[in-house]
């Protein structure tokens, strides 16, 4: 109607809440370099490659984990058994270091033992309709006592976390880049793929956007959620082999403080809870923007407890800010 | 005459039949816990009045945690913050009641319940005027809740007052009535039946089994959802309270009880789709857990696979109950 809005349609509200919907990528992209500058500006000069390269390291196993829940998540579920599954797979890893197969039977045990436990959460949830946020609450009891159990098996052969791990999980090339990325690009790359240019991919979408549309188009919506519950599974496992060789500890309990942050790196990132909307780079960069903010509000000198409220706090304007713009009124 | 009484008879019997159709899962959960009472009196005949003793006063945390969820839960929310909430609540209590005097502990159990009642608020406040889901807001408060509970302690510790911790240890008259007990039904009786035979509890109900429907209907839906999760917030707080006094002090890490509370209530019979289910299948619920717990101690058995057990329990009764849904609805 008015010139104005005619001739610079970029002005207008509409506009900008269209870019936001439909690239939320750039909004997050901005928020991230706020946040860095803002670092800068707390702690003048500590904004430098190396410094990029230990940000990079600390987010990878939260970007994999927030990729489990960025699946799930799509298809309206939440895994919340990542934490027990990726404490396990790390656990059970170190524990297999001096058996004869040595690492790499390790790894295969582990990720043999996530895969079952994924599975026995996909036929859950996608036979037997259990709510995911219970299913997964369920199994990560179960793997966490087979863990404890495994524990108490294994406590004389001694553990401790291989030496390839921790150079997969800590050490960088160059002080710069962390060597950890030679497994998330893969993964990166495998999920951006496979939810843009595969059958699945969009089926995991039609899933969750509406189950009843999907079924009566010939979804089979439990095969599609077995596949995803083991795919999530693995994903934790490879995120707790990591974590383990970052922190060069074993324990049942490692992956525990993760969880949560994985669902908030996935939320920032504009995957809705509810399903059929989201995808895997804005959890990546979500996954960035907790783990800087974690490193601001240590920089600040803020004790723990206001860390805690502020991380807290921020997840919730974030959120509250995406649903302002993204949902119509 | 005669006839009106054999209707008014048969009404009776068809209302029975129709509310222990209503509640046959907390009906099936009681007999599974008669069961369980029966096999633990038959596998440690010295179980007694001890026994009854520490699991009421190990299930009262619990317990109000189970109620507190399942009044959200009911009203088509879920709270991951009540744990937080607990354990705030629980070392304002201890800390500001330690070292003062008896009466100033009123004050301060008043102040805490108040407490409570604002945290829950702030939830519900955020979760309506946000529109974000309520388990991401829920989520992110428990951090914020936990990280208060670490400013005002640090460190476990603080104290309780006397007349506090007299009112859940012990027991009440007869040996076999634990305090713990009494407690329970007192504040689920006076809080929460008034409420649900309210136009409150209605709308709760309403709102949770179908937003739509009950806003077409005239029920105000944010307010509701509101006042619901300020519920929970009390409920929590009491917890909370029940922490302190059966402890004597004041924890600012939050317990398993979150986590515990969600599945408590599924298992309880609460619909996590909401409006449908009560707070007494949840209690019985989370009895029947700590008895689980209790009778793998006597079974000597590993208690890492009391964990497994809970998971194969939780999912097992869930997947029951949901093919059982399925089957009806075919049927």
């Amino acid at each position: 109607m008015s010139a104005a809005a005619r001739t610079s349609p970029w002005l207008t509200a509409a506009t900008w809440r269209n870019l936001f919907r439909d690239r939320p990528l750039i909004p997050l992209i901005g928020l991230l370099g706020v946040l860095v500058v803002v670092i800068q500006f707390a702690d003048p000069g500590i904004v430098t490659p190396s410094w990029a390269g230990v940000i990079m390291r600390a987010a990878v196993p939260l970007a994999i984990l927030g990729g489990c829940q960025t699946l799930a998540m799509l298809t309206g579920g939440i895994d919340l058994s990542v934490s027990a599954v990726a404490s396990m797979a790390g656990f059970v890893t170190a524990t297999l270091v001096h058996s004869p197969g040595g690492v790499p039977q390790g790894i295969a045990v582990a990720l043999a033992a996530a895969a079952l436990a994924g599975l026995v959460s996909g036929i859950g949830v996608g036979v037997f309709r259990v709510h995911p946020l219970i299913m997964t609450l369920g199994m990560s009891f179960v793997v966490l006592g087979f863990a404890n159990v495994w524990q108490l098996r294994m406590i004389q052969t001694g553990a401790g976390v291989p030496e390839s791990l921790r150079w997969l999980g800590a050490s960088t090339l160059f002080d710069v880049v962390p060597y950890s990325l030679l497994v998330f690009v893969p993964v990166t790359f495998l999920i951006v793929l496979g939810l843009r240019r595969t059958g699945y991919g969009r089926l995991l979408y039609a899933v969750g956007d509406n189950p009843i549309a999907a079924r009566l188009s010939g979804a089979r919506a439990w095969q599609i959620l077995v596949v995803l519950y083991v795919i999530s599974a693995l994903l934790a496992a490879v995120a707790g082999l990591i974590i383990s060789g970052f922190t060069n500890t074993a324990s049942v309990s490692l992956a525990d403080p993760y969880l949560l942050p994985s669902v908030a790196a996935a939320v920032i990132g504009g995957t809705s809870i509810m399903g059929g909307r989201g995808g895997y780079g804005g959890t990546i960069v979500g996954a960035l923007i907790l783990t800087v903010l974690t490193a601001l509000l240590t920089v600040l000198g803020l004790p723990e407890p206001t860390r805690q409220i502020l991380f807290g706090a921020i997840i919730v304007a974030v959120a509250a800010a995406y649903t302002r713009v993204t949902v119509e009124s | 005459m005669n006839g009106i009484a054999v209707a008014s008879r048969q009404r009776t019997l068809g209302a029975a039949v129709a509310s222990s159709r209503r509640n046959a899962w907390t009906l099936g959960l009681i007999g599974f816990l008669v069961l369980l009472l029966v096999f633990t009196k038959v596998m440690q005949p010295r179980y007694g009045v001890a026994g009854v003793q520490n699991l009421a006063i190990s299930v009262l945390p619990l317990a109000l945690a189970a109620v507190a969820q399942a009044v959200v839960v009911i009203a088509g929310g879920i709270d991951l913050s009540i744990g937080s909430m607990m354990a705030l609540t629980s070392v304002v209590a201890a800390t500001m009641m330690m070292g003062q005097s008896e009466e100033f502990g009123v004050a301060v159990v008043l102040g805490v319940l108040l407490l409570g009642l604002v945290l829950g608020a702030v939830n519900g406040g955020l979760v309506v005027v946000s529109r974000v889901p309520d388990i991401v807001v829920t989520l992110a408060m428990s951090f914020v809740w936990a990280g208060c509970a670490l400013l005002v302690r640090a460190a476990p510790g603080g104290g309780a007052a006397q007349w506090l911790k007299a009112l859940v240890l012990g027991s009440l008259g007869n040996e076999w009535i634990p305090k713990a007990a009494v407690a329970l039904v007192v504040m689920v009786g006076l809080i929460w039946i008034p409420v649900v035979r309210s136009r409150l509890g209605l709308s709760i109900y309403a709102i949770g089994s179908n937003r739509l429907a009950a806003f077409r209907s005239g029920v105000p839906v944010g307010r509701t959802k509101f006042f619901a999760y300020a519920l929970t917030g009390l409920y929590a707080a009491l917890g909370g309270l029940a922490l302190t006094a059966s402890t004597g002090i004041g924890t600012p890490v939050p317990g398993p009880y979150t986590l515990m509370s969600v599945a408590a209530v599924v298992l309880g019979g609460v619909s996590l789709a909401g409006g449908r289910g009560g707070v007494f299948g949840p209690i019985v619920a989370v009895i029947v857990l700590q008895m689980i717990r209790t009778d793998m101690t006597f079974l000597s058995i590993d208690s890492n696979l009391a964990y497994v057990a809970q998971g194969v329990i939780l999912i097992g009764v869930v997947m029951f109950g949901s093919l059982f849904e399925l089957r009806r609805a075919r049927a």
